[in-house]
């Protein structure tokens, strides 16, 4: 599992996060959440040994500060918010570079089709990466994550997918869509560490969650312990109605709108 | 298509056709083929081209089946000492400027990045110019430690030097900006110069005369002594840049997801530094200035084959000696019996190239 306590990061001199407690399980999908510069970012990469920290994390059992690059990378993939190239890769060799590690844990040639075909990309091999939309790089992205840590666990050990914002730039069909690659990779004994914004997709599909404000863990636990009224009140500052989903099932975020709505109707 | 909420491992295989799309190593691997033919022919052809009209073909067929007595002294000094030193040390410099090019265009993660361009070859030059003005004087006993590799060695420090200034400024928290690199470069070029200008200002009438000889870039002096200077530096470059190849692959993606990929960025950004400081800096050494093959040959091969470093590294390597004995042919034919020096011809070849490049560039990234 992943195991961080007491993480302190400080960027340029300012204390970013003060003494963070979080754990991503195995078979798990973790959130993490909070307004922007709650420090969730920072998290993710000071978790992923990009930048230096203070405190205890562990990945499996092996700190992360102390651990060599392709020691976590055959642990975990990476997923960034977004992605610029510096030379014009196609689809297929962007996809590709996710096995630059070489240990994807499947020995299979086709991985990469695989992967495209997991992020509803079949057809894009040949596409050059920068000539698609924000969207579509997005989910090349996820592809060359999945072919890098394909294998959910690999000799027992489980991997892992940190994911920063997974679908802020998708369409709800393709948000819907990555977050069921997320729960299954965790259904079949991986772990997810997932930065997410949209709070419904969250309640929808966390099994934990880890409430950030202010750099500070201001909650964590189940989706209905976390997703309160009073707990995202105070963290967004934003008045919060917690409901049922359609026909009962699931959770329903909504922020109360009554007083911001609409504008005052100059027709009248 | 339906969204499948299965194991994606479950999803049947695509068709051949389509996996093979968009996966340029076949087309790769044929180029790099077809190259290691063609720099054989333009190899032949550079030991068989010359002011002397001798039967060269055969001359070098009696050489080389040992027939030696079939061929007379003038012929063989012509081909041995004159010819196949040049074709020899070109295609060195050549392989040793393109994929120096490259390994800095991968690393700064921007196709205009070349050691010309940005002021390693100034940095280097410096270095050289150093020891060939100094190294009878001040410098003779740090000249005498190293030898015949002096000058290779004082230019591969230049270079380094410049690479590691040039990285440290033009690169912020793994992102390299473009504007702040070419501008860098330049200062810092200029900075090479008006050192390498002052150690001019000092030099006496035998040294000036080798510094015009040397900063013209050419290949025109080659010698084995030469060869045997830098060899033992490019050499081993070119033929174990490509165990770079997928670290430079990686870093396309930025530093940051590079490490994630298992990259020990660190490490691979001192050790690409130090080769291409090397390369750079050998090439320098004997030839001086030879500007834009190190910009023209991997944009080429990107176009052809992608920039996929694994082939795009040996392929410049080769595509790199055929430009320059080709460079050397053009310049010792356009002005016979009398020679150009080869930095003009690929000046004159390189600079419009350049601007192409940045014209195209324009529409796609913001400098």
């Amino acid at each position: 599992m992943l195991d961080a306590s007491d993480i302190h990061v400080s960027l340029a001199g300012a204390p970013i996060l003060h003494g963070v407690d979080i754990a991503a399980r195995a078979g798990e999908v973790t959130a993490v959440i909070g307004p922007n510069g709650s420090g969730k970012t920072t998290l993710m990469r000071a978790l992923t040994g990009e930048i230096a920290y203070s405190g205890a994390a562990a990945l499996n059992g092996v700190d992360i500060a102390g651990a060599q690059p392709w020691q976590l990378a055959a642990m975990r993939g990476v997923l960034p918010q977004s992605a610029t190239l510096a030379f014009p890769f196609t689809v297929h060799e962007v996809v590709r570079l996710g096995l630059t590690s070489g240990i994807a844990g499947a020995d299979d040639g086709d991985l990469v089709a695989l992967a495209l075909r997991a992020v509803d990309l079949c057809g894009f091999e040949g596409r050059f990466y920068q000539e698609l939309s924000g969207g579509e790089q997005q989910r090349v992205q996820l592809a060359r994550v999945l072919c890098q840590v394909w294998e959910p666990q690999l000799d027992g050990v489980p991997r892992y997918l940190f994911l920063d914002e997974p679908v802020s730039s998708l369409d709800i069909k393709h948000q819907l869509q990555i977050m069921r690659i997320a729960a299954d990779y965790a259904a079949r004994g991986g772990g997810v560490l997932a930065i997410m914004h949209d709070l419904n997709l969250t309640a929808a599909f966390a099994d934990n969650i880890v409430l950030l404000s202010g750099g500070r863990v201001f909650a964590a636990g189940a989706p209905a312990e976390v997703l309160t009224g009073a707990n995202l009140e105070r963290v967004y500052d934003c008045p919060m109605h917690i409901g049922k989903g359609a026909g009962g099932i699931g959770m329903l975020v909504m922020p109360h709108m009554a007083h911001a709505a609409r504008a005052p109707d100059r027709t009248a | 298509m339906a969204i499948s909420s299965d194991s994606p491992t479950a999803a049947p295989r695509a068709p051949l056709a389509a996996r093979r799309a968009g996966d340029r190593s076949a087309l790769a691997r044929l180029t790099i083929i077809m190259l290691a033919a063609l720099l054989g022919l333009v190899f032949l052809f550079s030991l068989t081209s010359g002011a002397t009209d001798t039967s060269a073909a055969a001359v070098f067929w009696a050489l080389i089946t040992g027939n030696a007595g079939a061929v007379g002294t003038v012929e063989r000094v012509v081909i041995v000492d004159i010819r196949l030193p040049r074709a020899v040390l070109g295609a060195l410099i050549g392989a040793s400027l393109a994929v120096s090019g490259a390994v800095m265009q991968g690393l700064f993660r921007n196709p205009l990045a070349d050691p010309g361009i940005v002021g390693v070859s100034a940095g280097a030059g410096l270095g050289a110019v150093t020891f060939i003005v100094l190294g009878g004087g001040v410098l003779a006993p740090v000249a005498a430690l190293f030898g015949i590799y002096h000058v290779p060695f004082a230019a591969f420090l230049g270079g380094l030097v410049t690479t590691i200034v040039l990285y440290r400024v033009s690169t912020r928290h793994g992102r390299t900006s473009v504007a702040t690199m070419l501008l860098a470069g330049i200062a810092l070029g200029a900075m090479a110069g008006a050192f390498t200008g002052l150690l001019v200002f000092w030099a006496d009438d035998q040294q000036l005369r080798d510094l015009t000889f040397w900063g013209l870039g050419s290949v025109a002096g080659a010698t084995w002594i030469k060869i045997a200077a830098v060899a033992p530096i490019i050499v081993p470059v070119v033929l174990l840049a490509p165990l770079l190849a997928r670290g430079l692959n990686a870093m396309t993606l930025g530093e940051a997801t590079a490490q994630h990929l298992g990259l020990n960025v660190q490490r691979f950004k001192r050790i690409a530094i130090v080769a291409v400081a090397a390369a750079t800096g050998a090439a320098v050494a004997v030839s001086g200035g030879i500007g834009f093959v190190g910009i023209v040959v991997p944009h080429l091969l990107r176009l052809l084959i992608g920039p996929d470093h694994r082939y795009l590294l040996p392929a410049c390597a080769l595509l790199g000696a055929v430009m320059l004995l080709l460079a050397d042919a053009i310049a010792r034919q356009v002005v016979a019996p009398a020679e150009l020096p080869i930095g003009i011809v690929t000046a004159t070849i390189g600079a419009p190239f350049f601007l192409w490049i940045l014209l195209r560039r324009r529409g796609i990234v913001d400098l």
